[in-house]
């Protein structure tokens, strides 16, 4: 009865998908010796990931277009003995390509030295130490410091940028693979970040080279997720969190995002997609918080008051289609490309900040803590995360609502500090009161569970029936027409900006049939956010939901509105959704905006 | 300056010899003499521009307007048999048979890589597409080269008419000339040849009636020279970063906003109302096995006669240096000529006789490129040469992949290093891998053949690169600062003063039977002095 309609519109290189699939013809080549058969329009490269055989990169992405910059992925072509770029080039009919051959290695093996020799190879004291692209290469290819001193010259000198709020660049460690332009520009449609300049003056940069601080990044952090070095990297607050753990007058509290649980498994070891909420838990504790909650319960309360106002929307017939809230990367890019339509977003404040306003009236009171006192930490998949919670209209609590952000990246590396063994902790569970949660909530961390956790709440309130389920799928847009009472609605689901654009210029054109949008600003949500654990790609992220997903299915209580913590916050302290004190502490405003 | 009908040719004409010359020569049919042309070796007077050597040797397809009719006028070219070939195409032939005569004619880009026309044209024709383009790649870019401009300028409707062809070819119906903004005076003429060809309905829709539409529309470049790339010209056009793309796909297939798309250069373009004209036996008559037709080349360096030339192909060096450019200024000796632009190789003296085609050019290690020549004397150092063409390369580069933007820079400083005597053992082996690899490598054709200049003068001079490595010195006394200045040890110093004589640019001085000395500030580290010394008093301090 729910779903009437599925569609998937198109995939990540713009191709609708739908449909049979043409017939492509074949090619047949030798790599390595080996035969191999594939589709005319692969590359060299994946031929050989097709058969096995691994070939280096840096520039390359799955998820991206092709570059063909880095040169890294050199082979030879031993029919014309030409060295080609295996991921750029399209397989051709009798083509002898060696991988070993001593030219393609030397090749191969040269262009990472020159990438070294401008590159400041100061790897302890770098981010990216252990996750670095460059730092595998160079120690897979057996680079020793001499090998690149031959080369030694000029290298790029240039400020490092730590005036954004989210994400800090520093020039001098970038390689120029153009990852980070090519996500920036194909998958958000921001174009923050672009090329400058010419020959060994090359950068990455923003426009007119100004500050991150200036320019008009959503923060989502997905450069950071694609850059294969640490030329991006969030803006780390781990020291401040350690600060006010050591401060015995500071009350620690911590929230961690849905996603977190299904993602921070392969900082240690765990296949993707791995549900290890118990050691997380455990882990948290163990690392001197002094209150271990889940944000799953603040996604609860946000589909309270997203829901009924949603409600409220379409019995006035105002403002619809209703655009949800809960992502900053899309409220900042909403704030800078649409400030027409801002009337159309959901004021329901995200959940991490639902949470620790509650946090710092709520549950002070309960405790008998005073709020001073408090020190809010939100453990999230995202970058724009850290901007949010400086955004001067969240301080309802009548102090900043969220003291501190850590991604899933730096809590693997506080966690990693200390030296905890997380594979073999014993699992734990998330402090009363405001540590229950749903199967609803936990969806909220990937694409399309914020719409069928808010639909399944909606359905119920206005007609007392269940709503069936909707698995929406993962990528791009989709979209569905759902009937509740005597009433078709016609729902979409976007992630990646550059699609949610789509979608909000038809909003702006008037044409726009839908009543409901979900965004959010990383492809596939929130277990794909700029915060996550590296390397990302489609599969893993894939993988991830699917952890999320099972999570929902083996909960009991599936529906926000059955949360009994959520009941009870509501009787002791905010009296129904959308009351005065619920606007007060839980929903916001936004505005226009030029810069970050 | 020319008087037709006889071709008379004055030079170094002012504007207040004008009245003398329409007075005398005009009015009266008296030559003036005294502003008539001087073989520079003989001092001979020369009459007519036909029988001057500079001319005489020439064979002039694309150049044959250039100077003779007023640019501005479509009628002067009509008058002088234009757009007749666009007629005899759209009327007559099928855009096969146009193909079919282009790919007899054998003509090849004229851009420098000498890809054959006619089948690049058949490639886009061949490929179904709802739209496809044509573009004119004016994006001229080498350092001192001015065939384009001079066309542009000189004779914009024949490029017109050879694109108005090549369209009906490949069947586009939208064209762009891609142009720098640096040349404001061909932009104006261009722009004012497309507005006459609009209005005689020699551009739009119907042409000639022939039921073929085609447009024109003028792109102006910032001035990149990576801009001349084709891939990097197209994105250019789109309005993005001038940035070369991995080929395939080949812009036949996928070019401007994907479409099949057709670039060729100017020159190129230039050719094709000729061999239209005249038949593909006229032009394939011209050259070598493999090179047809002419090319333009721009002569410019230590010759006496400089300018641009149009030779068929397969003349020699010899015959465009010495018959063609008067040969050495000031009878200074040969050394070395450098084709191809700042992608090109140096050729030395003993390959003089080389016949020029695209081939044997490349088979020396230098290229056609898009027609630079640039002549150089032993005044000049070719390790010096090759360091300035690198530089150019190399901060013109767009910086994408890794071996130009990041190799290129390497070379570069390795070379900066040599000219200022601190070159190492090791040097060159490690510039020769470097350049290898950088054009095995790179992405386009700039990486690709931007170590050009420093291979083949690794290849023809090694012996100067020894001496600034080895001895400190740079045998043609260009590279300043090389190494440690020479001083003369007094106690040795016997003032014979032979040092003094041998220096040249006399920074040496003393009187005979005291010590002599040298000043620091002027010394070249040439070693002359050195070498000449007879008690082996002078050395490098």
């Amino acid at each position: 009865m729910a779903i009437l309609k599925l569609t998937l519109r198109f995939n990540k290189r713009g191709i609708l998908v739908k449909g049979s699939v043409p017939i492509m013809s074949k090619v047949t080549l030798t790599i390595d010796g080996q035969k191999v058969q594939v589709d005319a329009d692969k590359t060299i490269l994946e031929a050989a990931q097709e058969i096995g055989i691994k070939i280096p990169t840096l520039c390359y992405h799955p998820d991206l277009s092709l570059h063909g910059s880095c040169r890294v992925c050199v082979v030879e072509n031993l029919a014309n003995n030409r060295l080609l770029a295996s991921c750029v080039t399209p397989v051709m009919e009798g083509m002898e390509i060696s991988t070993l051959s001593a030219r393609a290695r030397r090749a191969r093996r040269r262009n990472v030295e020159l990438l070294l020799a401008n590159h400041p190879n100061d790897c302890l004291g770098c981010d990216r130490n252990g996750s670095c692209e460059l730092q595998e290469i160079t120690h897979e290819m057996s680079i020793r410091r001499e090998d690149v001193e031959r080369f030694a010259g000029e290298t790029r000198d240039l400020p490092v940028d730590e005036t954004g709020p989210s994400l800090k660049r520093d020039p001098n460690k970038c390689i120029l693979c153009g990852r980070c332009v090519r996500v920036c520009e194909e998958i958000q449609g921001v174009s923050a970040l672009q090329f400058s300049s010419r020959g060994f003056d090359s950068i990455v940069t923003t426009a007119f080279d100004l500050p991150q601080s200036e320019v008009n990044c959503a923060n989502c952090g997905q450069c950071a997720a694609v850059c294969p070095v640490g030329a991006i990297t969030e803006v780390s607050e781990i020291d401040r969190v350690w600060r006010v753990i050591e401060d015995p007058e500071k009350y620690v509290v911590v929230q961690t995002a849905p996603s977190i649980q299904a993602t921070i498994g392969e900082e240690f070891g765990f296949e993707p997609g791995t549900v290890v909420t118990g050691k997380l838990v455990a882990a948290l504790k163990k690392l001197g918080f002094d209150k271990v909650f889940s944000t799953e319960f603040s996604a609860d309360l946000t589909i309270m008051e997203e829901g009924n106002e949603f409600i409220k929307r379409i019995k006035g017939h105002k403002n619809l289609p209703h655009i949800t809230s809960c992502c900053p990367g899309w409220i900042k890019f909403a704030e800078h490309n649409y400030p027409d339509l801002l009337n159309h977003l959901s004021t329901a404040k995200s959940p991490q900040q639902m949470f620790s306003a509650i946090t710092k009236t709520y549950y002070a009171e309960k405790a008998g803590i005073d709020p001073a006192n408090i020190y809010t930490v939100a453990v999230m998949p995202c970058t724009a995360k850290k901007f949010e919670k400086e955004r001067e209209e969240h301080r309802d609590s009548g102090y900043q609502d969220t003291d501190a952000v850590l991604t899933t990246r730096e809590l693997a590396r506080m966690i990693k500090e200390v030296g905890l063994d997380f594979a073999n902790l014993e699992d734990e569970h998330y402090d009363e009161i405001m540590g229950s949660l749903t199967g609803a909530a936990t969806i909220f961390g990937t694409t399309g569970g914020v719409t069928e956790a808010a639909l399944r709440t909606v359905k119920e309130v206005l007609t007392g029936e269940p709503l069936e389920r909707l698995e929406l799928g993962y990528m791009g847009i989709k979209e569905a027409e759902v009937e509740i009472g005597d009433r078709k609605y016609n729902i979409a689901v976007v992630s990646g900006l550059a699609n949610a654009a789509k979608l909000l210029d038809e909003v702006r054109a008037g044409s726009s049939k839908y009543d409901w949008i979900e965004v959010m600003a990383c492809p596939h949500g929130c277990v794909g956010g700029g915060g996550q654990p590296l390397p990302a790609t489609k599969e893993k992220k894939d993988k991830r939901a699917m952890g999320l997903a099972s999570i929902d299915k083996s909960n009991t209580i599936r529906k926000s509105h059955e949360n009994l913590d959520i009941i009870r916050l509501y009787e002791e302290f905010l009296g129904e959704p959308l009351s005065g004190e619920s606007h007060h502490l839980l929903h916001t405003t936004y505005r226009k905006r030029d810069k970050n | 300056m020319i008087v037709y009908p006889e071709g008379v040719f004055y030079c170094h004409v002012e504007a207040d010899d004008v009245a003398e010359i329409v007075e005398e020569h005009l009015l009266k049919g008296r030559i003036v003499e005294r502003l008539l042309f001087k073989e520079p070796l003989t001092e001979e007077t020369i009459p007519s521009y036909q029988d001057i050597d500079f001319y005489k040797k020439q064979h002039r397809i694309v150049l044959s307007n250039c100077g003779r009719i007023n640019p501005e006028s479509i009628q002067e070219y009509i008058a002088a048999g234009g757009y007749e070939a666009a007629g005899k195409a759209l009327t007559e032939m099928t855009p096969e048979e146009v193909i079919a005569e282009v790919k007899n004619a054998g003509l090849r880009g004229r851009g420098g890589a000498g890809f054959p026309t006619g089948l690049k044209w058949e490639l886009t024709r061949k490929t179904e597409s709802d739209k496809k383009y044509l573009v004119c790649n004016a994006d001229e870019g080498d350092p001192g080269a001015f065939m384009d401009r001079s066309l542009l300028e000189g004779d914009p409707h024949r490029i017109i008419e050879g694109m108005i062809i090549a369209a009906y070819a490949i069947g586009a119906d939208e064209g762009y000339i891609y142009i720098r903004a640096e040349y404001p005076l061909a932009i104006e003429r261009l722009e004012l040849a497309i507005e006459q060809a609009q209005n005689l309905g020699l551009l739009g829709k119907d042409i000639l009636g022939s039921g073929f539409d085609f447009d024109l529309h003028i792109k102006k470049g910032a001035g990149a020279f990576v801009c001349g790339e084709e891939t990097a010209l197209m994105a250019s056009i789109e309005g993005k970063r001038g940035m070369p793309r991995p080929k395939p796909p080949f812009p036949s297939v996928s070019g401007l906003w994907g479409k099949p798309t057709n670039i060729n250069n100017v020159e190129t373009f230039a050719n094709v109302p000729y061999i239209i004209n005249y038949g593909a036996e006229a032009f394939n008559s011209i050259g070598t096995e493999k090179s047809k037709g002419t090319k333009v080349f721009a002569l410019t360096g230590k010759i006496n006669n400089t300018g641009l030339v149009e030779v068929p192909m397969g003349i020699t060096l010899r015959e465009i240096i010495y018959d063609i450019g008067g040969g050495m200024n000031q009878g200074k000796k040969f050394k070395a000529v450098q084709t191809g632009g700042p992608s090109g190789g140096c050729i030395p003296a003993e390959l003089l006789d080389l016949k020029i085609d695209y081939e044997s050019l490349q088979e020396v290690g230098a290229m056609m490129g898009s027609g630079g020549m640039v002549v150089m004397d032993d005044s000049t150092c070719m390790v010096d040469v090759a360091r300035f063409f690198l530089s150019f390369t190399q901060s013109e580069s767009c910086g994408k992949c890794t071996p130009c933007r990041e190799g290129t820079k390497r070379m570069l400083e390795i070379l900066n290093r040599i000219c200022s005597g601190e070159g190492r053992e090791g040097d060159l082996e490690l510039l020769e891998e470097l350049a290898n690899h950088i054009k095995e490598t790179s992405l386009c054709q700039l990486g690709g053949s931007a170590p050009n200049p420093v291979l083949s003068t690794l290849l023809y001079f090694r012996d100067e690169y020894e001496a600034h490595i080895k001895d400190k010195r740079c045998p043609a006394n260009v590279c300043e600062g090389m190494g440690a200045v020479y001083v003369i040890d007094e106690n040795k110093c016997v003032g014979c003063g032979m040092c003094a004589r041998v220096c040249p640019i006399e920074a040496i001085s003393g009187k005979p039977k005291e010590p002599y000395r040298i000043n620091e500030d002027l010394c070249i580290s040439c070693g002359a002095c050195a070498a000449k010394c007879p008690v082996g008093a002078i050395s490098q301090g």
